[in-house]
């Protein structure tokens, strides 16, 4: 076609910048999955009986389940039986300071840029990260502990704070929501959690760090985050995977339970490896989110920005039980060479007066393949509740794909829905003009994606949202430019 | 400064400039005038590169340099400027932050410190005071919702900001009212100099009242077929171009 869209396409492919492996000693389950692995990994984290069951409960579940197949992506039939269900830097022992983290391992981190030395005081970012399924090591745990602030691994919650676990794990996500949502139950490995009791403000953001490190391994994290009444949290996850030809699972659940008058801000920066240019290897990533409003006047807000992975199947939703509840969902999607995501939210909303607002920026380059699927649903009591969903997708070049999927279930005649969308192409016209002023063409791109996802970006904590836009330039060079 | 020769341009196929030839010394202002169709819109975007317009034949010359071997950055960044005659949109992109951007490009081009927001915010309040350009256009969007008069005062205002060496203005006046073409004309004449040229495209003699050319040149079916002093702008307004360009009315 245009010489401008073959001029983008040329460029040559940036590799990924993550792909590094750690040579660090592991200790691995045989792959297979049956109840025994199950009692198998429940056994390792030395996990009290409730837990053994709940995931037993998953696991029969989930073998009567099938593999949902109606979204929008295509890929390779995942066998279950060849992924390792389990595995962690053999280093078992109790860590009491970061400084026993075994040094390859923080080698990694820094690698990454995750402050997880405690002396890198100044970004004020608490960080938990987890290290192929297990977490290795949580900062500022004590400054939180003064304030009475849980923050600490999925793992140490269930033996610290099981009556918090017990009373919420499953209770937004069921163990029985959808079949990877199930797995997830009966193999979780690790993850973080969170409680912020009432009337607290978290004084800094909350991080958590996820890397997949070993070959032929599936990650399983599950995140619980518990705000109590009045309280106020910010907490942001960030991951990254090593580049291998095979294609590999991520299957995480989030919760999210905001009770009265509490807020909830969870932002992603999605970075899992996308597979090389020829659409060779990239993370699975297939992942159930969601939140509950659960008290009056409380609100969540989801910020996802999503550069990595093969094929992204993902929905962070908000329930909006509460009263004058709010939901919120912004979202950069990009897909390039042969990514797919299919993506979205679904706003629930069951209490009066909800609000929630959707807005969704989906970027596709190469031969990416970009859907939006938002479910928005006004149940019969949810009086005066309120929709604002907005929906734009770039293209670049001409072989990729723009998909938009919108659902609206309204039993309530008091509701106002309103939902936009629109899809443009990156103009020549666009691009020579920032040219003519002296811009270089790739310079030109990343201001002009950057322009375009500015509703979203201006919505996560400002470091990230520095570093997210990096990300997109980095994403979308090669067959962008 | 410049030195056109010969230069044959294609646009899909089609054969719209036929061999021009023009000599544009440092300090000049040259005016470049004809119909509609005459190619004066293919000669201005040839020259800042548009990938649309195919170069076929001849040659240009831009300080020594050859001009067509350069990228449409590259020229932007050895001083080509190319005002635009419908100006382009870039949503979420603010002014000031494309300005700063386009400026730094070209300094480090030039092998100068790249100015910091403070010094570049100085140096741009100063050329809107000049322009008479209101402060809340840097907050803006590039272009976005603007008035076609407020894209065309924006196109000078990153005239001004850019310092370019040769300044290439397409139908700059099109779409403008009497005010907006005086802000427009005096803009461009505060930045007159003996260093820097101007080829400005007019379909009207108007704008040459404003911006008072030392060379008019009459384009007509992708040739020069007049040249002349401003006289020629005149002579032009008071017989059409039918007569001029020897085509039927």
């Amino acid at each position: 076609m245009s010489t401008a869209t073959k001029q983008i396409e040329e460029l040559a492919n940036t590799e990924y910048k993550y792909g590094f492996v750690t040579d660090t000693e592991q200790d691995i389950i045989p792959v297979g999955l049956n109840e025994d692995v199950v009692r198998l990994i429940s056994a390792k984290k030395g996990e009290p009986e409730w837990m053994l069951d709940w995931r037993l409960k998953a696991f029969r579940a989930w073998l009567k389940m099938t593999e949902p197949h109606w979204q929008n992506v295509t890929y390779e039939p995942i066998d279950y039986q060849g992924v390792s269900y389990y595995a962690a830097p053999s280093e078992k022992k109790k860590l009491n300071s970061l400084d026993e983290v075994d040094p390859e391992i923080r080698a990694t981190f820094d690698k990454l840029g995750i402050p997880i030395e405690e002396q890198k005081l100044l970004s004020n970012v608490a960080v938990d990260a987890v290290f192929d399924s297990v977490s290795v090591a949580t900062t500022f745990r004590s400054k939180l502990a003064e304030l009475g602030i849980v923050f600490c691994s999925f793992s140490e919650a269930v033996k610290d704070h099981p009556d918090l676990v017990k009373k919420y794990v499953g209770s937004v996500v069921p163990h029985t929501d959808n079949y990877f949502a199930a797995l997830n139950s009966a193999v979780f490995s690790d993850g973080s959690f969170v409680y912020i009791p009432k009337g607290v403000r978290c004084p800094m953001e909350l991080s958590t760090y996820f890397r997949i490190n070993a070959k032929n391994t599936g990650q399983f994290e599950r995140t619980l985050i518990i705000a109590d009444e009045g309280s106020t949290v910010s907490y942001l996850e960030g991951c990254t995977a090593p580049m291998r030809d095979e294609h590999q699972l991520h299957a995480a659940v989030v919760e999210l339970v905001a009770h009265k008058d509490a807020t909830i801000k969870y932002s992603t920066v999605q970075n899992w490896y996308p597979g090389d240019k020829h659409g060779k290897g990239g993370i699975y990533n297939f992942v159930t989110k969601r939140g509950i409003c659960k008290g009056d006047r409380s609100k969540i807000t989801w910020t996802q920005v999503e550069t990595g992975s093969a094929v992204t199947w993902k929905y962070p939703s908000c329930i909006l039980q509460g009263d004058d509840s709010v939901g919120e969902f912004y979202s950069v999607a990009v897909t390039n060479n042969y990514q797919q995501a299919d993506t979205g939210t679904k706003m629930i909303h069951l209490g009066k007066n909800t609000r929630s607002t959707i807005v969704s920026k989906g970027i596709s380059a190469g031969r990416g393949q970009n859907t939006y699927r938002g479910a928005v649903k006004i149940g019969k009591n949810a009086a005066n509740a309120r929709n604002y969903s907005q929906c734009d997708s770039l293209l670049i070049g001409d072989r990729c794909g723009a998909h938009t999927f919108p659902y609206l279930e309204i039993k309530n005649t008091t509701a106002k829905v309103e939902h936009e969308a629109s899809t443009s192409k990156i103009g020549e016209d666009q691009i020579f003009y920032c040219e003519s002023r002296g811009i270089a063409k790739e310079d030109a791109i990343n201001m002009i994606v950057s322009g375009f996802c500015k509703e979203v970006f201006r919505e996560l904590p400002m470091e990230f949202a520095v570093e997210a836009q990096k990300l997109l330039g980095i994403s979308l060079e090669g067959s962008v430019g | 400064m410049l030195e056109v020769k010969n230069l044959q341009v294609r646009v899909e196929d089609k054969e719209i400039l036929r061999g021009i030839n023009l000599a544009v010394k440092a300090g000049e202002v040259h005016a470049i005038m004809g119909p509609n169709g005459s190619g004066k819109s293919t000669f201005a975007r040839a020259l800042a590169g548009h990938p649309g317009y195919e170069v076929t034949g001849g040659s240009v010359s831009y300080r020594g340099h050859d001009l067509l071997d350069m990228d449409p950055d590259e020229r932007a960044r050895e001083g080509v400027f190319m005002a635009f005659q419908y100006p382009v949109e870039i949503p979420g992109v603010n002014n000031a932050y494309f300005l700063k951007a386009a400026l730094n490009a070209k300094r480090k081009q030039q092998g100068l410190d790249e100015l910091d927001a403070m010094d570049f915010m100085a140096l741009v309040k100063q050329k809107l005071k000049i322009l008479h350009v209101d402060e809340s256009m840097l907050m803006r969007s590039v272009n976005e919702g603007f008035s076609g008069g407020e894209k065309k005062r924006n196109e000078i205002f990153h005239m001004a900001v850019l310092e370019p060496t040769l300044a290439v203005l397409d139908e700059t006046d099109s779409g403008l009212d009497i005010d907006a073409l005086r802000v427009v004309s005096d803009g461009v004449n505060a930045m007159r100099s003996p260093e820097r040229s101007f080829i400005v495209v007019t379909h009207y003699q108007r704008l040459l009242e404003y911006i008072v050319p030392d060379y008019v040149h009459v384009l007509a079916e992708g040739r020069i077929v007049r040249s002349g002093g401003r006289e020629l702008a005149l002579e032009l307004e008071e017989k059409g171009y039918g007569e001029m360009t020897g085509a039927r009315k």
